[in-house]
Protein backbone atom coordinates (compact mmCIF):
# COMPACT_ATOMS: atom_id res chain seq x y z
CA UNK A 1 0.00 0.00 0.00
CA UNK A 2 1.50 2.62 -0.62
CA UNK A 3 0.47 6.10 1.59
CA UNK A 4 -1.19 8.85 -0.26
CA UNK A 5 1.49 11.58 1.13
CA UNK A 6 3.87 10.01 -1.83
CA UNK A 7 1.17 10.70 -4.47
CA UNK A 8 2.38 14.11 -4.81
CA UNK A 9 6.57 12.70 -5.28
CA UNK A 10 5.23 10.17 -7.94
CA UNK A 11 2.96 12.87 -9.66
CA UNK A 12 6.14 15.02 -10.15
CA UNK A 13 8.42 11.82 -11.09
CA UNK A 14 6.32 11.13 -13.67
CA UNK A 15 5.98 14.94 -15.26
CA UNK A 16 9.27 14.37 -15.58
CA UNK A 17 8.89 10.86 -17.34
CA UNK A 18 6.44 12.07 -19.53
CA UNK A 19 8.22 15.24 -20.81
CA UNK A 20 11.35 13.19 -21.33
CA UNK A 21 9.63 10.73 -23.40
CA UNK A 22 7.29 13.11 -25.16
CA UNK A 23 10.67 14.69 -26.61
CA UNK A 24 12.89 11.49 -27.34
CA UNK A 25 9.82 9.03 -28.45
CA UNK A 26 10.56 6.65 -25.66
CA UNK A 27 7.72 5.80 -22.76
CA UNK A 28 9.72 6.91 -19.52
CA UNK A 29 9.84 3.64 -18.31
CA UNK A 30 13.34 4.56 -18.03
CA UNK A 31 12.72 6.98 -15.32
CA UNK A 32 9.83 5.66 -13.95
CA UNK A 33 11.23 2.18 -12.81
CA UNK A 34 13.94 3.29 -11.23
CA UNK A 35 12.39 6.26 -9.75
CA UNK A 36 9.60 4.58 -8.12
CA UNK A 37 11.71 1.12 -7.11
CA UNK A 38 14.81 3.24 -5.54
CA UNK A 39 13.05 6.17 -5.00
CA UNK A 40 9.82 5.18 -3.36
CA UNK A 41 10.55 1.79 -2.18
CA UNK A 42 8.03 0.57 -4.69
CA UNK A 43 8.42 -3.32 -5.63
CA UNK A 44 9.99 -3.87 -9.22
CA UNK A 45 6.66 -5.71 -10.11
CA UNK A 46 4.29 -2.67 -9.14
CA UNK A 47 7.19 -0.23 -10.66
CA UNK A 48 6.48 -2.28 -13.88
CA UNK A 49 3.09 -1.98 -14.12
CA UNK A 50 3.44 1.51 -13.60
CA UNK A 51 5.81 2.08 -16.45
CA UNK A 52 3.32 0.18 -19.12
CA UNK A 53 0.21 3.18 -17.57
CA UNK A 54 3.36 5.71 -18.62
CA UNK A 55 4.34 4.37 -21.79
CA UNK A 56 0.56 4.45 -22.87
CA UNK A 57 0.00 7.87 -21.25
CA UNK A 58 3.16 9.13 -23.24
CA UNK A 59 2.06 7.98 -26.22
CA UNK A 60 -1.65 8.97 -26.57
CA UNK A 61 -0.93 12.36 -24.74
CA UNK A 62 2.42 13.00 -27.35
CA UNK A 63 0.81 11.34 -30.65
CA UNK A 64 -2.29 13.99 -30.45
CA UNK A 65 -0.13 16.91 -30.42
CA UNK A 66 2.54 15.74 -33.06
CA UNK A 67 -0.08 14.42 -35.73
CA UNK A 68 -1.83 17.74 -35.48
CA UNK A 69 1.56 19.80 -35.81
CA UNK A 70 2.11 16.83 -38.80
CA UNK A 71 5.64 15.59 -36.93
CA UNK A 72 4.18 12.31 -36.67
CA UNK A 73 3.92 10.25 -39.98
CA UNK A 74 0.99 7.90 -39.40
CA UNK A 75 1.71 5.89 -42.60
CA UNK A 76 5.72 5.01 -41.60
CA UNK A 77 4.16 4.80 -38.04
CA UNK A 78 1.38 1.74 -39.08
CA UNK A 79 3.40 0.17 -41.61
CA UNK A 80 5.99 -0.42 -39.13
CA UNK A 81 3.62 -1.39 -36.89
CA UNK A 82 3.40 -4.45 -38.89
CA UNK A 83 6.84 -5.29 -38.14
CA UNK A 84 6.99 -4.67 -34.26
CA UNK A 85 3.33 -6.18 -33.80
CA UNK A 86 4.15 -9.53 -35.78
CA UNK A 87 7.57 -9.01 -33.91
CA UNK A 88 6.20 -9.60 -30.51
CA UNK A 89 4.15 -12.39 -31.34
CA UNK A 90 7.00 -14.01 -32.36
CA UNK A 91 8.92 -13.23 -29.54
CA UNK A 92 6.29 -14.48 -27.51
CA UNK A 93 6.15 -17.90 -29.48
CA UNK A 94 9.82 -18.01 -28.58
CA UNK A 95 9.88 -17.82 -24.95
CA UNK A 96 11.95 -20.35 -23.51
CA UNK A 97 14.15 -21.21 -26.64
CA UNK A 98 16.08 -19.05 -26.81
CA UNK A 99 18.53 -17.37 -23.98
CA UNK A 100 17.82 -13.90 -22.49
CA UNK A 101 21.33 -13.35 -21.86
CA UNK A 102 22.33 -13.99 -25.52
CA UNK A 103 19.69 -11.26 -26.57
CA UNK A 104 20.43 -8.54 -24.32
CA UNK A 105 24.23 -9.01 -25.29
CA UNK A 106 23.47 -8.71 -29.05
CA UNK A 107 21.30 -5.95 -28.81
CA UNK A 108 23.53 -3.75 -26.57
CA UNK A 109 26.01 -4.84 -28.87
CA UNK A 110 23.56 -3.49 -31.98
CA UNK A 111 22.61 -0.25 -29.67
CA UNK A 112 26.59 0.39 -28.41
CA UNK A 113 26.94 0.35 -32.33
CA UNK A 114 23.86 2.84 -32.61
CA UNK A 115 25.22 5.23 -30.06
CA UNK A 116 28.79 5.72 -31.62
CA UNK A 117 27.05 6.56 -34.77
CA UNK A 118 24.46 9.10 -33.30
CA UNK A 119 27.31 10.74 -31.79
CA UNK A 120 29.14 11.15 -35.11
CA UNK A 121 26.04 12.72 -36.77
CA UNK A 122 25.61 14.77 -33.52
CA UNK A 123 25.47 18.21 -35.12
CA UNK A 124 23.72 16.85 -38.23
CA UNK A 125 20.30 19.15 -38.31
CA UNK A 126 18.90 17.04 -41.45
CA UNK A 127 19.43 14.20 -43.18
CA UNK A 128 21.38 14.89 -46.68
CA UNK A 129 21.31 12.90 -49.64
CA UNK A 130 18.66 10.56 -49.51
CA UNK A 131 18.02 8.24 -52.20
CA UNK A 132 14.68 7.15 -51.89
CA UNK A 133 13.65 3.48 -51.39
CA UNK A 134 11.27 2.10 -54.16
CA UNK A 135 8.80 1.16 -50.84
CA UNK A 136 8.75 4.30 -50.54
CA UNK A 137 7.07 6.31 -52.89
CA UNK A 138 4.36 3.46 -53.16
CA UNK A 139 3.43 3.20 -49.27
CA UNK A 140 3.80 6.89 -49.60
CA UNK A 141 6.40 7.07 -46.74
CA UNK A 142 7.10 10.39 -47.12
CA UNK A 143 5.94 13.83 -45.80
CA UNK A 144 6.80 17.45 -45.17
CA UNK A 145 6.13 19.33 -41.85
CA UNK A 146 6.91 22.87 -40.80
CA UNK A 147 9.98 23.04 -38.43
CA UNK A 148 9.57 25.63 -35.80
CA UNK A 149 13.10 25.63 -34.88
CA UNK A 150 14.18 26.10 -38.50
CA UNK A 151 11.64 28.06 -39.61
CA UNK A 152 11.32 25.85 -42.59
CA UNK A 153 9.47 23.81 -44.68
CA UNK A 154 10.73 20.46 -44.38
CA UNK A 155 10.25 17.56 -46.87
CA UNK A 156 11.52 14.13 -46.61
CA UNK A 157 11.33 10.73 -47.65
CA UNK A 158 12.63 6.96 -46.76
CA UNK A 159 15.70 5.46 -47.52
CA UNK A 160 16.90 1.87 -45.74
CA UNK A 161 13.15 0.48 -45.52
CA UNK A 162 13.89 -3.18 -45.40
CA UNK A 163 16.23 -2.72 -42.59
CA UNK A 164 14.34 -0.06 -40.42
CA UNK A 165 11.36 -2.79 -41.07
CA UNK A 166 13.70 -5.82 -40.25
CA UNK A 167 14.88 -3.52 -36.98
CA UNK A 168 11.87 -3.12 -35.59
CA UNK A 169 10.92 -6.47 -36.18
CA UNK A 170 13.47 -7.37 -33.91
CA UNK A 171 12.64 -5.10 -31.60
CA UNK A 172 9.03 -6.41 -31.26
CA UNK A 173 10.51 -10.45 -30.81
CA UNK A 174 12.91 -8.67 -27.70
CA UNK A 175 10.17 -6.64 -26.29
CA UNK A 176 7.76 -9.64 -26.68
CA UNK A 177 10.80 -12.38 -24.91
CA UNK A 178 12.39 -9.94 -22.70
CA UNK A 179 9.20 -6.79 -22.11
CA UNK A 180 11.50 -3.85 -22.47
CA UNK A 181 9.92 -0.95 -23.53
CA UNK A 182 11.33 -0.20 -27.41
CA UNK A 183 11.26 3.61 -27.71
CA UNK A 184 15.10 3.56 -28.31
CA UNK A 185 15.46 1.04 -31.14
CA UNK A 186 12.06 2.45 -33.19
CA UNK A 187 13.50 5.58 -32.81
CA UNK A 188 17.48 4.25 -33.91
CA UNK A 189 15.71 2.20 -36.48
CA UNK A 190 13.80 5.31 -38.41
CA UNK A 191 17.09 7.40 -37.64
CA UNK A 192 19.84 5.51 -38.74
CA UNK A 193 18.21 3.79 -41.36
CA UNK A 194 15.35 5.23 -42.98
CA UNK A 195 17.24 8.62 -42.74
CA UNK A 196 13.77 10.32 -41.49
CA UNK A 197 14.68 13.98 -39.42
CA UNK A 198 15.26 12.90 -36.03
CA UNK A 199 12.10 14.95 -34.65
CA UNK A 200 9.81 12.80 -37.21
CA UNK A 201 11.86 9.64 -35.73
CA UNK A 202 11.02 10.67 -32.25
CA UNK A 203 7.37 11.35 -32.90
CA UNK A 204 6.62 7.96 -34.91
CA UNK A 205 7.83 6.51 -32.33
CA UNK A 206 6.00 8.25 -29.87
CA UNK A 207 2.80 7.23 -32.13
CA UNK A 208 3.49 3.48 -31.80
CA UNK A 209 4.66 2.20 -28.56
CA UNK A 210 1.56 2.80 -26.72
CA UNK A 211 -0.28 0.24 -29.10
CA UNK A 212 3.03 -2.49 -28.39
CA UNK A 213 2.08 -1.71 -24.16
CA UNK A 214 -1.49 -1.64 -24.46
CA UNK A 215 -1.35 -4.97 -26.52
CA UNK A 216 0.21 -6.72 -22.76
CA UNK A 217 -1.46 -3.90 -20.73
CA UNK A 218 -4.29 -6.04 -20.04
CA UNK A 219 -2.39 -8.87 -18.61
CA UNK A 220 -0.56 -6.43 -16.41
CA UNK A 221 -4.05 -5.28 -14.92
CA UNK A 222 -5.35 -8.98 -14.26
CA UNK A 223 -2.28 -9.85 -12.38
CA UNK A 224 -2.90 -7.21 -10.31
CA UNK A 225 0.79 -5.27 -11.36
CA UNK A 226 -1.35 -1.74 -11.64
CA UNK A 227 -2.00 -0.46 -8.28
CA UNK A 228 -4.69 2.69 -8.51
CA UNK A 229 -2.68 4.11 -6.09
CA UNK A 230 0.70 4.29 -8.14
CA UNK A 231 -1.23 4.82 -11.57
CA UNK A 232 -3.40 7.98 -10.99
CA UNK A 233 -0.62 9.63 -10.27
CA UNK A 234 1.84 8.35 -12.88
CA UNK A 235 -0.76 8.50 -15.50
CA UNK A 236 -2.07 11.90 -14.62
CA UNK A 237 1.71 13.87 -14.30
CA UNK A 238 2.91 12.11 -17.59
CA UNK A 239 0.08 13.24 -19.22
CA UNK A 240 0.79 17.14 -17.96
CA UNK A 241 4.66 16.32 -18.69
CA UNK A 242 4.31 14.86 -22.24
CA UNK A 243 2.19 18.11 -23.24
CA UNK A 244 5.05 20.35 -21.71
CA UNK A 245 7.48 17.87 -23.66
CA UNK A 246 5.43 18.42 -26.84
CA UNK A 247 5.54 22.15 -27.06
CA UNK A 248 9.62 22.08 -26.29
CA UNK A 249 10.06 19.39 -28.59
CA UNK A 250 8.86 21.60 -31.80
CA UNK A 251 10.65 24.36 -30.59
CA UNK A 252 14.16 22.61 -30.28
CA UNK A 253 16.62 21.71 -33.35
CA UNK A 254 17.04 18.45 -34.38
CA UNK A 255 20.64 18.49 -33.59
CA UNK A 256 19.74 18.80 -30.11
CA UNK A 257 17.37 16.28 -29.99
CA UNK A 258 20.21 14.14 -31.35
CA UNK A 259 22.62 15.47 -28.38
CA UNK A 260 20.19 14.04 -25.79
CA UNK A 261 19.63 11.24 -27.36
CA UNK A 262 23.05 9.79 -27.29
CA UNK A 263 23.64 9.33 -23.30
CA UNK A 264 20.31 7.68 -23.35
CA UNK A 265 21.36 5.37 -25.69
CA UNK A 266 24.90 4.93 -24.00
CA UNK A 267 22.93 4.09 -20.63
CA UNK A 268 20.45 1.73 -22.37
CA UNK A 269 23.18 -0.06 -24.31
CA UNK A 270 25.13 -0.39 -20.90
CA UNK A 271 22.28 -1.56 -18.69
CA UNK A 272 21.78 -4.29 -21.43
CA UNK A 273 24.75 -5.51 -21.30
CA UNK A 274 24.98 -5.54 -17.82
CA UNK A 275 21.92 -7.73 -17.90
CA UNK A 276 23.22 -9.87 -20.46
CA UNK A 277 26.46 -10.66 -18.58
CA UNK A 278 25.13 -11.08 -14.71
CA UNK A 279 21.95 -13.09 -16.26
CA UNK B 1 -16.30 3.86 -48.98
CA UNK B 2 -16.06 4.22 -53.06
CA UNK B 3 -17.97 7.29 -54.05
CA UNK B 4 -19.60 7.01 -57.56
CA UNK B 5 -18.73 10.09 -59.57
CA UNK B 6 -20.73 10.47 -62.72
CA UNK B 7 -18.89 11.73 -66.03
CA UNK B 8 -15.05 11.47 -66.15
CA UNK B 9 -13.92 13.61 -63.09
CA UNK B 10 -10.44 13.69 -61.96
CA UNK B 11 -9.94 13.99 -58.55
CA UNK B 12 -8.03 17.35 -58.02
CA UNK B 13 -4.58 17.35 -55.59
CA UNK B 14 -6.27 19.71 -53.32
CA UNK B 15 -9.20 17.77 -52.71
CA UNK B 16 -6.94 14.19 -52.03
CA UNK B 17 -4.72 16.71 -49.56
CA UNK B 18 -7.46 18.22 -47.93
CA UNK B 19 -9.12 14.36 -47.52
CA UNK B 20 -5.42 13.48 -45.59
CA UNK B 21 -5.72 16.18 -43.23
CA UNK B 22 -8.54 15.12 -42.22
CA UNK B 23 -7.57 12.03 -41.72
CA UNK B 24 -4.79 13.36 -39.34
CA UNK B 25 -6.93 15.23 -37.70
CA UNK B 26 -9.56 12.37 -36.63
CA UNK B 27 -6.84 10.08 -35.63
CA UNK B 28 -5.45 12.66 -33.21
CA UNK B 29 -8.72 13.73 -31.82
CA UNK B 30 -8.90 9.87 -31.20
CA UNK B 31 -6.34 10.36 -28.71
CA UNK B 32 -6.92 13.42 -27.33
CA UNK B 33 -10.08 12.42 -26.52
CA UNK B 34 -8.99 9.34 -25.32
CA UNK B 35 -6.67 11.18 -22.67
CA UNK B 36 -8.66 14.05 -21.43
CA UNK B 37 -12.02 11.79 -20.90
CA UNK B 38 -9.34 9.30 -18.95
CA UNK B 39 -7.73 11.91 -17.23
CA UNK B 40 -10.69 13.46 -16.07
CA UNK B 41 -12.20 9.91 -14.53
CA UNK B 42 -8.45 9.55 -12.12
CA UNK B 43 -8.53 12.78 -11.48
CA UNK B 44 -12.04 12.70 -9.63
CA UNK B 45 -10.73 9.24 -8.57
CA UNK B 46 -7.62 10.54 -7.34
CA UNK B 47 -9.93 13.32 -5.54
CA UNK B 48 -12.22 10.95 -3.69
CA UNK B 49 -9.26 9.53 -2.25
CA UNK B 50 -7.69 12.00 -1.20
CA UNK B 51 -11.07 12.96 0.04
CA UNK B 52 -12.44 10.51 1.72
CA UNK B 53 -9.18 8.56 2.71
CA UNK B 54 -10.67 5.26 2.02
CA UNK B 55 -9.98 2.95 -0.90
CA UNK B 56 -13.00 1.33 -0.82
CA UNK B 57 -11.83 -1.75 -0.32
CA UNK B 58 -10.06 -3.84 2.32
CA UNK B 59 -6.47 -2.32 2.82
CA UNK B 60 -3.90 -4.12 0.14
CA UNK B 61 -6.99 -5.12 -2.39
CA UNK B 62 -8.04 -3.45 -5.54
CA UNK B 63 -10.06 -4.20 -8.18
CA UNK B 64 -8.03 -6.45 -10.96
CA UNK B 65 -10.87 -7.59 -13.60
CA UNK B 66 -13.37 -5.32 -15.48
CA UNK B 67 -16.01 -6.72 -13.84
CA UNK B 68 -14.81 -5.62 -10.28
CA UNK B 69 -14.15 -2.10 -11.62
CA UNK B 70 -17.55 -1.72 -13.09
CA UNK B 71 -19.12 -2.96 -9.52
CA UNK B 72 -16.76 -0.68 -7.75
CA UNK B 73 -17.69 2.11 -9.94
CA UNK B 74 -21.40 1.99 -9.22
CA UNK B 75 -20.98 2.39 -5.65
CA UNK B 76 -18.52 4.87 -6.21
CA UNK B 77 -15.58 3.58 -4.49
CA UNK B 78 -12.16 5.23 -5.21
CA UNK B 79 -9.86 2.79 -6.43
CA UNK B 80 -12.79 1.46 -8.79
CA UNK B 81 -13.08 4.95 -10.31
CA UNK B 82 -9.04 5.28 -10.74
CA UNK B 83 -8.97 2.05 -12.16
CA UNK B 84 -11.84 3.00 -14.53
CA UNK B 85 -9.65 5.85 -16.24
CA UNK B 86 -6.86 3.95 -15.92
CA UNK B 87 -8.72 1.35 -18.18
CA UNK B 88 -9.61 3.88 -20.55
CA UNK B 89 -6.46 5.11 -21.03
CA UNK B 90 -5.07 1.99 -22.08
CA UNK B 91 -8.06 1.13 -24.36
CA UNK B 92 -6.64 4.28 -26.12
CA UNK B 93 -4.36 3.25 -28.38
CA UNK B 94 -6.26 0.11 -29.55
CA UNK B 95 -9.19 2.58 -30.38
CA UNK B 96 -7.03 4.70 -32.45
CA UNK B 97 -5.89 1.04 -34.57
CA UNK B 98 -9.67 0.85 -34.87
CA UNK B 99 -10.51 4.13 -36.24
CA UNK B 100 -7.51 4.07 -38.12
CA UNK B 101 -8.97 1.94 -40.15
CA UNK B 102 -12.06 3.76 -40.91
CA UNK B 103 -9.61 6.65 -41.40
CA UNK B 104 -7.80 5.07 -44.33
CA UNK B 105 -11.34 3.41 -45.50
CA UNK B 106 -12.43 7.36 -45.92
CA UNK B 107 -9.35 8.09 -47.35
CA UNK B 108 -9.32 5.29 -50.43
CA UNK B 109 -5.94 3.99 -49.53
CA UNK B 110 -6.38 0.38 -49.88
CA UNK B 111 -2.74 -0.71 -48.85
CA UNK B 112 -2.79 1.34 -45.25
CA UNK B 113 -6.63 0.07 -44.86
CA UNK B 114 -5.20 -3.90 -45.53
CA UNK B 115 -1.75 -3.00 -43.02
CA UNK B 116 -3.83 -1.20 -40.29
CA UNK B 117 -6.24 -4.15 -40.49
CA UNK B 118 -3.51 -6.76 -39.89
CA UNK B 119 -2.32 -4.98 -37.09
CA UNK B 120 -4.97 -4.88 -35.44
CA UNK B 121 -5.30 -8.61 -35.63
CA UNK B 122 -1.81 -8.92 -34.51
CA UNK B 123 -3.11 -7.14 -31.31
CA UNK B 124 -6.09 -8.88 -30.66
CA UNK B 125 -4.27 -12.37 -31.53
CA UNK B 126 -1.46 -11.41 -28.76
CA UNK B 127 -4.43 -10.55 -26.20
CA UNK B 128 -5.86 -13.81 -26.76
CA UNK B 129 -2.62 -15.09 -26.30
CA UNK B 130 -1.88 -13.23 -23.37
CA UNK B 131 1.38 -12.97 -23.64
CA UNK B 132 2.99 -10.35 -26.14
CA UNK B 133 5.33 -7.32 -25.57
Amino acid sequence: MVALTNTTGILAVAVIAGMVGALLGLGGGIIIIPALTLGFGIDIRHAIGASVVSVIATSSGAAAAYIRDRITNIRIGMFLEVATTAGAITGAWLGGLISSRLLYIVFAIVLGYSTLAMFQRRNMELPEGVVPHHLARKLRLEGSYYDQALAQQVTYTSAGVYQGFGLMYGAGVISGLLGIGNGVFKVMAMDMFMKLPMKVSTATSNFMIGVTAAASAGIYFARGDINPAIGAPVALGVVIGATLGTRLMVRLRNATLRKVFVPVLLYVSVEMLLKGLKG
Amino acid sequence: MRVVVTGSRQESAKEKASRAIAVEDFISGCLRWGVVISAAIITVGLAFLVVTGNTGYPAGFYPTSVSQVLLGVVKLKPFAVIDLGLLLLVATPMFRVAASIVAFVYDRDLPYVLITTFVLTMLILSLILGKAE
